[in-house]
Parts: C-alpha cells; sequence; structure tokens
C-alpha cells in the first residue's frame, strides 16, 4: 500500500470513529485531534528543525483567547481566522527573539516568552476576565452536536497535517533537517540559517494557532491554564511520545496521554503518579517514542527478513 | 426477520432505557466534581467528607429513592474540570452536578451547563456574577456564597471600631479583587479610607516587602484576603514582623477558615473575620454538626466541609418536595429555589434572594481557644440578613462594573 492509500485509510477510519462511540467519547476523540495538532507543529520544530519550543502552549492559548473574544463582535469564521493570524504575529515576534539561539538556550527563551502570555493573561482582567476566564458562546447550531464538531476538526486537521507533511518534506523541510544537523555546514553552503528557522517558527506557529482556535469550538472556554505553562510541556510530551521527527506520530501521543489521563483518573486519584511512570517507562523503554519505536521493529524485521 | 424489523427491533432498543429514565426509576445519579489534586486538593478532599458524611447519615436516600454519587478530581484546571463534567453528564448520566473549588473551574463548568440545561449546584464557587450580572438559570448556588457578600458588614463592623485608615492585602485573582471591593466600597461610602491596597501573587512564601510597608503606612487596621497556605504564611509572618501586637488584623473568611487555622498556634488568636458559619457558636445545630463531623473525620468543619454538607441537605429536601423526580429539571429548580432550609447546621432558616445566591445572618467571629485547646472561629458580633446586595438595591447596583483591581468601588 502506498503512502498516500495508508494515510486515505486511516482518515477513513477516523472518519467512520463517531459510529462506534458515545457522544462523550467523540469529544474526547475531538479533544485528542485538536492536541494532535499542536503536537504536530511543535515537531515541525523540534524534529525537523532541531529547536524544541517551550512557547507553543502560549502561541495556542492565544488564539483560543482571541477567538472567543473576537467572536462577540465578528462571526466565527473571521473570528478564527484572527486568532490564527495573532498566533503567527505572535509566532513571528518570539521567532525574532528566539531563533538565534539553540538547544537549551532556545528552550529557555522560548519557556520565558510563553510565561509573559500567561502573565499578561492573568493580569489584563477588563480584557481576559484573569484567572476566571472568558465565557464563549460558540457551540451553537450544528456546532452543538459532538459528532459534526469531530468531523469538522478532523477535515481542518486533514488538511492541516497533509501541510505539515508537505512543508517538511519540500526543500525548505530539507534545508531545515540540515540546520538541524548543522547550522553551520548550512551555513556555509550558502543559506540563510536564522531566515529559514524564522520562517519554520512562524510556520509551527501558525499550526499551533489554527489548532487553538479548534479547541476555543470545543472548549468555548478560556482561561489562564490554556496559556500556561503545562500545556506547552503536554504538547511537547505528546510529540515525544509519538516520537519527536515522525510528525504523525504526534496523533498516537496525544491519544495515548489525554485517554491515560481521562481512564486512570476515573480509577485512582493517584493518576498522575500513573501519568509520571509511564512518562519515565516510554523514556526508558522507546526513547524515539511509539511510532518511532514501531517503524524501527518493523524496519530492523525487514532488514532480517533480508538478509535470510 | 429481515434486514428492516433487525433494525427497528434494535432502535426500540435503544430507546427503552431512555423511557425508563423518563418514569424515574433507579438512583438518582448525582455528579460532584471536586479538586482531589493540584494546588486545592486539600480543599477538595473536605468538600467530598462534607458531602459525603450528609448523604450517610440519612442512608443515601432522597425523596424516596436511593442516592448514588459519582466523584471526579477536576485537578483544580478548568480545562480538566470542564472535560469531567462532560463525562458526568454525556456518559455517567447524572441528574445534576454539584461542587467545584476554584472560581475558574466552576465558570467553565457553568458555560458547559448553559447548553446542556444539567443542574449545577455551586456551595463554594463564590464569584459575585454567577449570581449577579451574568446568571444562568439552572446554576444555583445552594449553601453558598457571593465572594463581596461579608467583607460589607466587615467593613461596617471595622468602622464602628474607630478605625478610619486601613490597608488591604490580598491574593492577586478575582476572589481577592471581589472580596477586597466589598470591603473598600463600604469603608469608603461609611466615611473611612482605604489609603493602600497590595495584590500579590499566589503562592506568595515572603510577605516581607508588604508587611515592610504596612508597618509604616500608619493605618488602624489591615484586612487580608488570603486562602490557603498564603494565609497561613500570612498570618505568621504578619506576627513574626511584631505587627499583630501594632495593628489589629482583619481576615476575609477563608483566612481564618479550619483549613488554614487548624494547624496553626498563638499566632492566628485574634484575627477577626466575617461569615454565615462559626465552628465555635453556641448555637445548638452548630454544635451537634461540629461534634459530628469531628467524631467522623477527627477535625473540626472547614467551610468547605460544611457548606457541601448543607448544599447537599439543601437539594435533598428539594428532591423531598418533588418525590424524588430528579429527572424533572424544572421542577426540581424550582423547588430549590423554593426551599427555606430549617435544619441547617446554621440553626436559623436560610433562603435564596431572587437571584439565586442565600441570605444568612453573618457572624463577626474571632480566632480563639476552644476548652480542648483547638483554635475556632467565636462569633463575636451578628449581623442579620445580608444578602449579596446587602444596603445597596440590587439591579442599580449590578450597573457599576464587577469589582476587579482597578474598581474597587470607589469612584
Amino acid at each position: 500500500m502506498t503512502a498516500a492509500a495508508s494515510a486515505a485509510a486511516g482518515v477513513l477510519a477516523l472518519a467512520l470513529l463517531p459510529f462506534a462511540l458515545s457522544a462523550f467519547h467523540v469529544g474526547v476523540a475531538t479533544e485528542i485531534l485538536i492536541f494532535a495538532l499542536l503536537a504536530m507543529s511543535i515537531d515541525v520544530l523540534a524534529g525537523f528543525a532541531g529547536r524544541t519550543p517551550l512557547c507553543h502552549g502560549a502561541i495556542f492559548g492565544t488564539s483560543t483567547y482571541v477567538v472567543i473574544l473576537s467572536a462577540h463582535a465578528i462571526p466565527l469564521p473571521l473570528a478564527m481566522l484572527a486568532g490564527i493570524g495573532a498566533a503567527g504575529l505572535l509566532a513571528l515576534l518570539f521567532g525574532v527573539i528566539a531563533v538565534r539561539t539553540s538547544g537549551v538556550y532556545f528552550l529557555l527563551l522560548t519557556l520565558a516568552l510563553g510565561l509573559i502570555v500567561w502573565g499578561v493573561c492573568l493580569r489584563w482582567t477588563a480584557v481576559t476576565g484573569g484567572e476566571n476566564g472568558v465565557r464563549g458562546d460558540l457551540r451553537q447550531g450544528w456546532l452543538a452536536d459532538a459528532r459534526a464538531l469531530y468531523w469538522l476538526v478532523l477535515a481542518a486537521g486533514t488538511v492541516l497535517a497533509a501541510a505539515m507533511w508537505r512543508l517538511v518534506r519540500s526543500p525548505f523541510g530539507l534545508t531545515l533537517r540540515g540546520i538541524k544537523d548543522s547550522p553551520t555546514r548550512m551555513q556555509a553552503l550558502g543559506h540563510d540559517v536564522a531566515r529559514h528557522l524564522l520562517l519554520a517558527f512562524v510556520a509551527s506557529g501558525l499550526f499551533a494557532g489554527a489548532a487553538g482556535a479548534l479547541y476555543a469550538l470545543y472548549n468555548d472556554f478560556v482561561s489562564p491554564t490554556t496559556v500556561a505553562l503545562p500545556q506547552s510541556v503536554e504538547g511537547l510530551l505528546m510529540a515525544i511520545a509519538g516520537g519527536v521527527g515522525t510528525l504523525f506520530g504526534a496523533l498516537a501521543g496525544a491519544a495515548l496521554l489525554i485517554g491515560l489521563e481521562l481512564f486512570v483518573s476515573a480509577w485512582t486519584e493517584r493518576w498522575p503518579t500513573v501519568l509520571g511512570l509511564t512518562a519515565i517507562l516510554l523514556m526508558i523503554v522507546a526513547p524515539e517514542g511509539l511510532v518511532g519505536k514501531a517503524g524501527a521493529i518493523m524496519g530492523s524485521r525487514r532488514s532480517t527478513g533480508g538478509i535470510r | 426477520m429481515n434486514r428492516r424489523t433487525l433494525l427497528l427491533a434494535g432502535a426500540g432498543g435503544l430507546a427503552a432505557p431512555a423511557l425508563v429514565r423518563a418514569q424515574g426509576t433507579g438512583p438518582i445519579r448525582i455528579g460532584l466534581l471536586a479538586p482531589l489534586t493540584g494546588v486545592v486538593a486539600s480543599g477538595g478532599r473536605e468538600i467530598v467528607e462534607g458531602f459525603q458524611m450528609y448523604w450517610e447519615s440519612v442512608g443515601k436516600r432522597a425523596g424516596g429513592r436511593e442516592v448514588e454519587t459519582t466523584v471526579e478530581d477536576d485537578a483544580s484546571n478548568p480545562d480538566t474540570a470542564l472535560q469531567k463534567a462532560r463525562r458526568l453528564v454525556e456518559q455517567a448520566n447524572v441528574h445534576f452536578l454539584f461542587g467545584n473549588l476554584l472560581a475558574n473551574t466552576g465558570l467553565a463548568v457553568a458555560n458547559y451547563v448553559r447548553n446542556t440545561g444539567t443542574p449545577y449546584f455551586i456551595p463554594v464557587i463564590a464569584a459575585d456574577d454567577l449570581t449577579q450580572r451574568s446568571r444562568i438559570p439552572n446554576v444555583v448556588r445552594v449553601a453558598g456564597y457571593s465572594a463581596s457578600q461579608f467583607s460589607r458588614p466587615m467593613a461596617d463592623w471595622a468602622f464602628k471600631q474607630g478605625w478610619r485608615r486601613v490597608a488591604t492585602v490580598s491574593q492577586d485573582y478575582t476572589f481577592g479583587h471581589e472580596q477586597c471591593g466589598g470591603f473598600t466600597q463600604k469603608f469608603t461610602e461609611l466615611g473611612g479610607r482605604v489609603t493602600q491596597q497590595f495584590w500579590h501573587p499566589l503562592n506568595t512564601a515572603d510577605f516581607s516587602p508588604y508587611l515592610g510597608q504596612l508597618a509604616n503606612a500608619g493605618v488602624d487596621a489591615v484586612f487580608a484576603m488570603e486562602t490557603g497556605a498564603d494565609a497561613t504564611r500570612l498570618i505568621q509572618q504578619y506576627n513574626s514582623f511584631g505587627l499583630k501586637r501594632r495593628i489589629p488584623l482583619m481576615g476575609s473568611m477563608n483566612a481564618t477558615d479550619q483549613s488554614v487555622i487548624r494547624t496553626m498556634g498563638t499566632e492566628a488568636e485574634g484575627v477577626v473575620s466575617v461569615a454565615h458559619f462559626a465552628e465555635g457558636s453556641t448555637n445548638p445545630a452548630t454544635q451537634a454538626f461540629v461534634a459530628e463531623y469531628e467524631k467522623r473525620h477527627q477535625k473540626l468543619p472547614s467551610l468547605y466541609g460544611f457548606s457541601h454538607y448543607s448544599g447537599a441537605l439543601w437539594v435533598a429536601e428539594a428532591l423531598k418536595k418533588v418525590e424524588g423526580r430528579a429527572e424533572d429539571r424544572d421542577a426540581l429548580l424550582k423547588a430549590v429555589r423554593e426551599t427555606e432550609l430549617a435544619g441547617s447546621p446554621l440553626g436559623e432558616t436560610v433562603r435564596l434572594d431572587g437571584y439565586g445566591n442565600p441570605v444568612y445572618t453573618a457572624y463577626v467571629r474571632r480566632v480563639e481557644r476552644n476548652a480542648r485547646g483547638q483554635l475556632w472561629n467565636v462569633p463575636i458580633a451578628t449581623y442579620p440578613n445580608v444578602d449579596q446586595f446587602w444596603s445597596y438595591e440590587a439591579e442599580a447596583y449590578m450597573r457599576q462594573p464587577s469589582y476587579s483591581r482597578s474598581f474597587q468601588g470607589v469612584r
């Protein structure tokens, strides 16, 4: 089966999923799709440009805030575009500041930038409602139906995921990989490293913003926790759990973390412990992530088969 | 059987449970949301204790039906609270929701039930606007209070002590803004002056920058709006800076709650606050409740435990009136709104005002030691009929903006 055919089969299977699930589980699946998009947008930077950001929760949440706030004044599709635009602008600003650093400095700088957004949302009470957040009124008409929203998110997610896939496979994406491996060599070859990274940062921010806009539809409520550090960390963890540099592994990572939290918390209030232990176990057994590990196992089978 | 009849049979099978539900058989299902993990986990556990204590005391029955409670952890996080509320409503099919502690978790769930119509009872979600400017018909604050409700009588009492200059110190979030707003507006209108307001981030470890300024502020008293560990630290450091001997300390009702003072010593003695519940009251109904709570949980009840015990009692009374028909949301909500609760641990009859917030006798309370050496809140003055607007006319009051850092009711 070609890659395109298996991707089509995957999307079809996901599209049929709501028929097998209760309304509540369709909601959970919607959340998984949205967070998979966030994790993928992080993977574009972390897995393909070698820059691990800790501010994508803030970019994601900024879009959510803008959508919910502006939807009171303008039609919903425009509000969502405004949210994505705001995320893009924020990513541009962050990118200008951060792209000339790398490694742990990039990590810390993006962390600090994300915290500024959180601080603004917490303190700018007149606009953001402070700690109490903003209540939306977006789930009206056909959007109130859990399945309809799921299909909308799936359709948008498929387009966005395909765009990200195209991006990382394009000559631009290959240049990013070159920068990941050796920035100095790419510079010597005549590539403008900072500009490539800035473009990648903005693209990644736009994708995170799109996920945030969809989250506004799903959650219909936003508060500073949506832009807080744990959100960025969770997105990164999903990308890592799925497999950094696999892009679509993010879906597996999101499904694992959200599913685990939901089902374990039904059984024990010690669910954060279980989640933590799972993360540790995963890092020991499959540091390349779920999809990365699966790919490695299949790859080694194929190669041993070849030797025989 | 051909395919069509098979499908019809299937559809009949699906419809049957809905019919049974509408007739009102089986247990009444309640979803209780409480923060069992995260920053306010200790308060969350007391919510569950108080709530379960009521249902166990009546054999888990109300209005002739069995009552089944499902507890979910909101993790002190609004997004998690929302997810758990969805699970309770859409999967566990609860008849109504109860609980939450932090205002933002409560507001998130309130926004969700606005669309589903599920009744939602909030004994400790104090955000003013949930029973004021942005009311939701199916969200009722049974046995609860709004944030600025009791800081107004506190201001009145302070003025009567002859204090004219007061400074406030508060956690910098909406609950603090609202409590300080109630105090500041009333105190200023009486003719006093709030000279300084200090807003500090949640989880402040070191209060010395604020205490240093308070020492030289030349004020007659200080009003502190603190919850949890911040309350403990502020009261301790206020004492160790030697301020307690010089400037009287008033607290918000949370600052001297049992959840704070039960682990403290002499530094908490003498702090004054205002609330509808005082565990050190001599009222026999209150004392019976306090004794029973202590027997079960080996500690004196906090506001969280008390409020959820009373909230459960309130809704149980309403369920009795509708003969256990929890499915009939409109009838249940109407009964809850009309219930005048006589048998609560407060020992007085409590009713809701026209906006879904209870009216209480407010007690000015001072932290003292009881005969067994425990610290508790003892009433020293009373204010009857304190509702969320108190001396203000409701509609006129709601035309002024909500309290915030920048608007404290003073123009």
